[in-house]
């Protein structure tokens, strides 16, 4: 919506589409000058960190998993990992690589849902992905057809797509034979062809020039791109355990949003998510993923928002390509979990969701009942370096029409592919301009 | 057809777009109005359907919601948060902003209710769709249904009879599992018991459920009061026949938000 008088203008965006969840964002623009961005998250707030509390450890995992529809594999992951890092134990290779491989299901479904439905209609001047489709079938059908696989990649490892059922503090409740993850390696090699012509088609999109002066922050894991699990490391060379990455981060509670707005330290802001991961491990990517980058001129750090497309597109190649070696490889675990004893402590771990890191840390008692529970999503961690972003992007776009700098700034937040059901648990536009 | 999100997970909307084989034909059997994580495009109403996910937790949602209902020939609330009121109605046991403070550090700031309550209690609905998540198998029946004018084919009886159906040797009767499967609404195929795992309810009650008895039978095989009570109290946790076994998780257990709640406080 936009509402101009005499010099002022103002320009609002209500329920900010083709996000999972909801916001809406404000921009005043004074004489040519940015002076107040504003997002707000009004989505309803669930307590999650409350309703934890006297649950058993056991249930965190399918209860987290609650916050998120699109990444509930990421909330169980860091729920496990962080109730085995407060009980002292470590699953063995073959229950993590399951894992992995559950997590690269769902890395494929959600970068798929996002470049194909959610984020490149934006680029094409399509409303959305039916419109794009009745262009372009064909391009359309490509992206259905590996979130399609991403989903039987969850299905097969977690027993359902949305909020899977097999995963369990320890591992798994079934290990699946290796008949039915031998059958993922035909459409995983189709995803991965199909992965490979998205990093050709996206790259030649259009991209605003705009780079922003981001503090990356990205899990570290030896020898491979952080995924599953591993350590916070920053751009400007910290590199923290979990925990003291937990303790680093000071979240706020702001008036206009029911999302937590964390910053490292008390000010610094911050970014997670494909942007990061790519600046911080692109030396981790797998040969086929570096070649696709480089065959696009794709160099680390990638700094303009904008074409976080095509890193999400390398994701893409990076999640089949490992999900394929790990199918061919795979040997089921001898137990389908290991043996998880409860003991009071505090756990904490954080892993890679689709749209950025995950921290999950926990109290529980010796009887395994949560006594504390926090959850940093991603989302509330980029809130405060989306908000930079749309500075920049109206500042850079203030000889747009008030409409084309509404949808650029609808854009710029979709760059960041934000869960603002996980953050509050976002978006409506509104630029004055005076 | 228009698309709507209350307090919830995105996950059951989501299961829409995970129809990758039937989501451009419906696309062009109905015409979608307005959904928010789909388009930036939004048709005003009146609406031929809407679909309603999440439950109703603020002032600003519970008028929404009233809107919605007033736009809409049919009103159909896809999964548990919109059909009892969703995990977060676990606050509806706690004591009075307990929630809010143990999370927020200024609840001055939010509009929250203090009870999270399904789309029933405030607005006649037409049909209810079960699951946590929905099956996305079940939403084309009901979409199907609606666009043929008939009632759709969903089952109301329990897991077990899922499980009977595929074959899958009984946990409970086998291996003393504590399994929700008797008094769970049937919709996964029985997913869990087919892993080896007890159903955790997922579709809140059957059709004329015994949990009463399921609960004293859980107990009988050693499984606690407050596992019991926890298996209950999860995202079916205030449908009616969940809630009341749901009511020790926070009347006799000890917890921080312990608060002894009656029948009819926590009935949606």
């Amino acid at each position: 919506m936009t509402h101009g008088a005499g010099r002022a203008r103002s320009i609002s965006a209500e329920g900010i589409s083709r996000v999972e969840g909801e916001g809406s964002l404000r921009v005043r623009v004074e004489d040519g000058l940015v002076t107040d961005v504003a997002l707000d998250i009004f989505e309803p707030p669930r307590y999650f960190e409350a309703l934890l509390v006297g649950r058993h450890f056991s249930e965190a995992p399918d209860i987290t998993a609650r916050i998120c529809g699109i990444c509930p594999v990421a909330y169980q992951m860091s729920a496990c990992l962080a109730m085995e890092d407060a009980c002292g134990v470590v699953v063995d290779e073959r229950i993590a690589a399951l894992r992995r491989l559950l997590y690269c299901g769902e890395w494929i479904q959600s970068h798929a849902l996002h470049v194909y439905l959610l984020h490149a209609p934006d680029f094409l001047g399509c409303a959305d992905a039916v419109q794009l489709a009745e262009r372009d079938p064909s391009t359309v059908a490509r992206g259905l057809d590996m979130k399609r696989t991403g989903n039987l990649v969850m299905a097969t490892v977690g027993g359902r797509a949305v909020h899977p059922v097999n995963v369990r503090v320890g591992g798994f409740y079934r290990a699946p034979d290796v008949a039915a993850i031998g059958a993922l390696a035909e459409p995983l090699r189709r995803a991965r062809d199909e992965a490979l012509k998205t990093v050709e088609w996206v790259s030649g999109f259009e991209f605003p020039d705009v780079a922003g002066d981001y503090r990356f922050v990205a899990l570290d894991q030896p020898g491979r791109y952080a995924i599953d699990g591993g350590r916070p490391k920053t751009s400007d060379g910290l590199e923290l355990s979990a925990a003291q990455f937990a303790d680093f981060v000071v979240e706020e509670h702001v008036a206009r949003s029911t999302a937590l707005q964390a910053t490292l330290g008390g000010s610094d802001r911050y970014l997670t998510g494909p942007l990061a991961r790519f600046a911080l491990n692109w030396a981790s990517l797998p040969e086929l993923a570096r070649q696709a980058a480089s065959s696009v001129a794709l160099v680390a750090p990638c700094t303009n928002p904008f074409r976080s497309i095509v890193v999400r597109a390398i994701e893409l190649v990076v999640a089949c390509d490992e999900a394929l070696a790990l199918v061919d490889n795979y040997e089921p675990p001898n137990q389908p979990a290991i043996e998880v004893v409860a003991r009071a402590a505090t756990g904490t771990a954080a892993t890679e969701a689709p749209r950025g890191l995950l921290l999950h840390q926990y109290d529980i008692d010796d009887q395994g009942i949560i006594r504390r529970a926090r959850i940093m999503p991603p989302t509330s961690q980029n809130q405060l370096s989306i908000e930079d972003d749309l500075r920049r992007v109206v500042e850079g776009g203030l000889s747009l029409s008030d409409d084309e700098l509404q949808w650029r700034c609808e854009q710029a937040v979709r760059n960041h592919d934000p869960c603002i059901s996980c953050a509050a648990h976002f978006l409506d536009l509104t630029v004055e301009r005076s | 057809m228009a698309v709507w999100k209350f307090a919830s997970c995105d996950g059951c909307q989501l299961s829409l777009l995970d129809c990758e084989d039937e989501l451009l034909d419906l696309a062009k059997a109905v015409r979608i109005a307005h959904f928010t994580e789909m388009s930036r495009a939004s048709i005003e109403g009146p609406y031929d359907i809407s679909l309603v996910e999440g439950s109703i937790t603020t002032s600003q949602d519970l008028e929404r919601i009233k809107a919605v209902r007033a736009n809409s020939r049919y009103l159909v609330t896809i999964g548990a948060c919109a059909a009892t009121g969703g995990i977060q109605a676990l606050r509806n046991f706690a004591a009075p902003g307990e929630f809010a403070g143990a999370v927020y550090a200024h609840p001055e700031y939010l509009d929250s209710l203090e009870r999270s309550t399904p789309i029933s209690s405030h607005v006649a609905v037409d049909y209810e769709l079960h699951g946590c998540p929905i099956d996305r198998g079940q939403l084309l029946e009901v979409l199907l249904a609606f666009l043929a004018g008939r009632r759709p084919v969903i089952a109301s009886h329990s897991v077990c009879q899922e499980c009977k159906a595929r074959g899958t040797v009984c946990l409970m009767v086998a291996g003393s599992t504590a399994c929700l499967g008797p008094v769970t609404r049937a919709g996964c195929a029985a997913l869990c018991p087919s892993i080896g795992r007890g159903c955790f309810g997922c579709f809140g009650p059957s059709e004329s459920a015994n949990c009463g008895a399921l609960s004293t039978r859980l107990k009988g095989l050693g499984t606690s009061d407050a596992a019991v009570a926890r298996l209950f109290g999860t995202f079916n946790t205030a449908a009616p026949g969940f809630v009341e076994q749901a009511q020790a998780l926070h009347a006799n257990v000890a917890s921080p938000h312990a608060r002894p709640s009656t029948h009819e406080e926590s009935r949606p």
